[in-house]
């Protein structure tokens, strides 16, 4: 199961974001979208989605265009998890997670024990069952997050669309995030998302892809992508890269310079 | 946490029934239970009663369709209400939010200002509230670029009181001795006049626009998380969301043409349901029915017997569903975030 977007342009009724995006999701591959605000990120997002119709070239789902498919056929292959929000009714954690099912049901028809099973195993994994019977928005945004996470699960999609799952979380909870998104791809599943902290990518991606202004500015693997003066580029400020040891090994991170940063 | 669904929908269909029962037999004339049972099995079997037909007449002449009225009306309310909180994601709307209580006053003023009979007064206060959802909607969807759920609802809102203007000059040109009476009288809603032939023209259309709701419960759930999201999880937002309006104005209007305007009950039930089921629709909205019947029987109820005269049904809900919804805002806010 490949997402592949082929020369896209993207962007609102009368207003392009993006131009000439090319890029391939391989199967099981975390690919790391890192881009400063207003750099077109979540909009590139809903177009591959289908969200948004293309303004030129095409988004490929395993070689079919996209814009051919239903919101339907999509979904049942792509599973979009958004920022952590609040609903606007207070439903369960558990009924948020079922809705994850809806691709796979008959217009009229309703969750089933198999879909609620699904749904209870997909809490297990992201080690939330207890707050099943919690009310959605009443849980932090840290378990918000790992509830959306689950609901993507649960949607049997291949490929997972994440759209900042690190932002407005605890510096544990980023960590705990981004180790889900590891064991999502140990599975076989693709993993798009994107991110404010680019020591998120150096921590959990196989490839990065750098949107500056809608356009992209480097894809490849993050040691190669990420240097001081792509990052430099990318977010108008001295950026210093340096190796730290951690118990793990060795480890790539990202320092910005302080203080010297004119106006952007 | 809910209540578990099974007890509640028994409680509250035992609640209704109770309710239905006590109102065959309180009013101007009085039926003892043991009468009104009897005149029921006697014309569900097919057999003499020997009682007064008097009683007989009070029973199914009278009250039989005013009861059975008060039930569909309330049930139909709620349901719309319901429906449509979940599909503007907004607890504080009603089903009048784009505009069908407005046509369809229109309507029936129009009707009776041509001095038409009363089947063509409802057929017209019907027509003109499907025909002003249907003005809404097209309205905006012909606004783009920005937020269909906002416009549609502005769209409503400006409509409505266009809409509301028509009324007013209507009454203000009315001939003051007979029309503006009957004017009034509708627009603030009652079941006095209604007739077996009332809720043979109103059941079929009700159950018709209940059956999509109840049909699309899952995907009205999903739908209430905005349309973006459902749409990535594979629901088409437009075209639920059209179905959903459909459902819900049929039910509105039909039971605006039998009742008049009857405010509140589509606003205040679904946020008690709420508060017994969650906010589930496939719960929520059999428990929005059964309040809704249960209320709008025992408002009637008390309609026709706390006076000499008749107290008009779209003050009585408004007196009793203002009060109750502000002790809700302050007390509950389960229902809510």
């Amino acid at each position: 199961m490949t997402l592949a977007a082929e020369n896209l342009a993207f962007g609102y009724r009368g207003r392009r974001v993006g131009s000439d995006i090319s890029l391939e999701l391989a199967g099981g591959e975390v690919l790391c979208l890192l881009g400063p605000n207003g750099s077109g990120k979540t909009t590139l997002f809903k177009t591959l989605l289908g969200l948004l119709p293309p303004q030129a070239g095409r988004v490929l789902l395993d070689g079919r265009d996209a814009a051919l498919l239903s919101h339907e056929e999509i979904a049942r292959q792509v599973s979009y998890v958004p920022q952590a929000h609040s609903a606007f009714f207070p439903y369960t954690v558990r009924e948020v997670v079922l809705m994850g099912r809806t691709a796979h049901l008959g217009v009229f028809a309703s969750p089933t024990p198999g879909d609620r099973a699904l749904a209870l195993d997909a809490l297990e994994r992201m080690g939330i069952a207890p707050l099943g019977d919690a009310v959605y928005t009443r849980i932090s945004g840290g378990e918000r997050q790992l509830a959306l996470i689950a609901r993507a699960l649960v949607q049997e999609a291949r490929i997972v669309v994440m759209d900042e799952p690190t932002a407005n979380l605890d510096f544990g909870n980023r960590v705990r995030v981004l180790e889900r998104v590891r064991a999502l791809a140990a599975d076989g599943i693709s993993v798009l998302l994107s991110t404010h902290d680019p020591d998120h990518a150096f921590l959990c991606a196989d490839r990065v892809a750098l949107l500056e202004r809608g356009c992209l500015l480097g894809l490849g693997r993050p040691g190669e992508q990420m240097t001081a003066d792509a990052l430099q580029r990318l977010y108008g400020i001295p950026v210093s890269l340096a190796e730290i040891r951690t118990p793990e090994g060795m480890r790539r991170v990202c320092i910005p310079s302080f203080g010297v940063s004119g106006p952007r | 946490m809910s209540v578990r669904q099974p007890v509640t929908l028994l409680a509250a269909a035992a609640a209704v029934l109770a309710l239905a029962a006590a109102a065959f037999t309180v009013g101007r004339y009085p039926v003892a239970t043991p009468d009104l049972l009897r005149v029921l099995w006697s014309w569900l079997a097919d057999i003499p009663h020997g009682l007064d037909p008097a009683i007989e007449a009070v029973v199914l002449q009278i009250r039989g369709p005013r009861v059975l009225a008060a039930l569909m009306v309330g049930a139909s309310l709620a349901a719309a209400g319901a429906a449509y909180q979940n599909l503007f994601r907004n607890p504080l709307v009603s089903p009048d939010i784009l505009g069908v209580s407005s046509g369809a006053a229109v309507g029936a003023v129009l009707g009776i200002f041509l001095s038409l009979g009363i089947v063509m007064i409802q057929s017209l206060a019907f027509a003109a509230g499907l025909a002003a959802v249907g003005l809404v909607y097209a309205v905006a969807r012909s606004v783009r670029g920005h937020d269909p759920l906002l416009v549609l609802v502005l769209a409503g809102v400006v409509i409505g009181s266009l809409l509301g203007a028509c009324v007013a000059l209507m009454k203000y040109l009315a001939d003051p001795y007979n029309q503006l009476p009957a004017i009034t009288f509708w627009l603030l809603g009652s079941l006095a006049a209604v007739t077996p032939q009332d809720l043979k023209f109103a059941a079929p259309l009700m159950l018709a626009g209940l059956l999509p709701l109840w049909l699309l419960r899952w995907r009205v759930n999903v739908l209430s998380l905005g349309d973006e999201e459902a749409r990535a999880l594979g629901v088409p937002a437009g075209r639920i969301r059209i179905a959903v309006i459909a459902g819900a104005t049929l039910m509105t209007s039909a039971a605006v043409a039998i009742s008049g305007v009857v405010g509140w009950i589509g606003l205040v039930i679904p946020h008690f349901a709420r508060m017994l089921t969650g906010p589930d629709f496939s719960r929520l909205l059999p428990v929005s029915v059964l309040l809704g019947a249960g209320f709008l029987v025992a408002v009637d109820m008390l309609a026709r017997t706390m006076a000499d005269i008749e107290v008009p049904l779209g003050v009585l809900t408004a007196f009793i569903g203002t009060p109750l919804f502000l002790w809700q805002l302050a007390t509950a806010r389960r229902g809510w975030q």
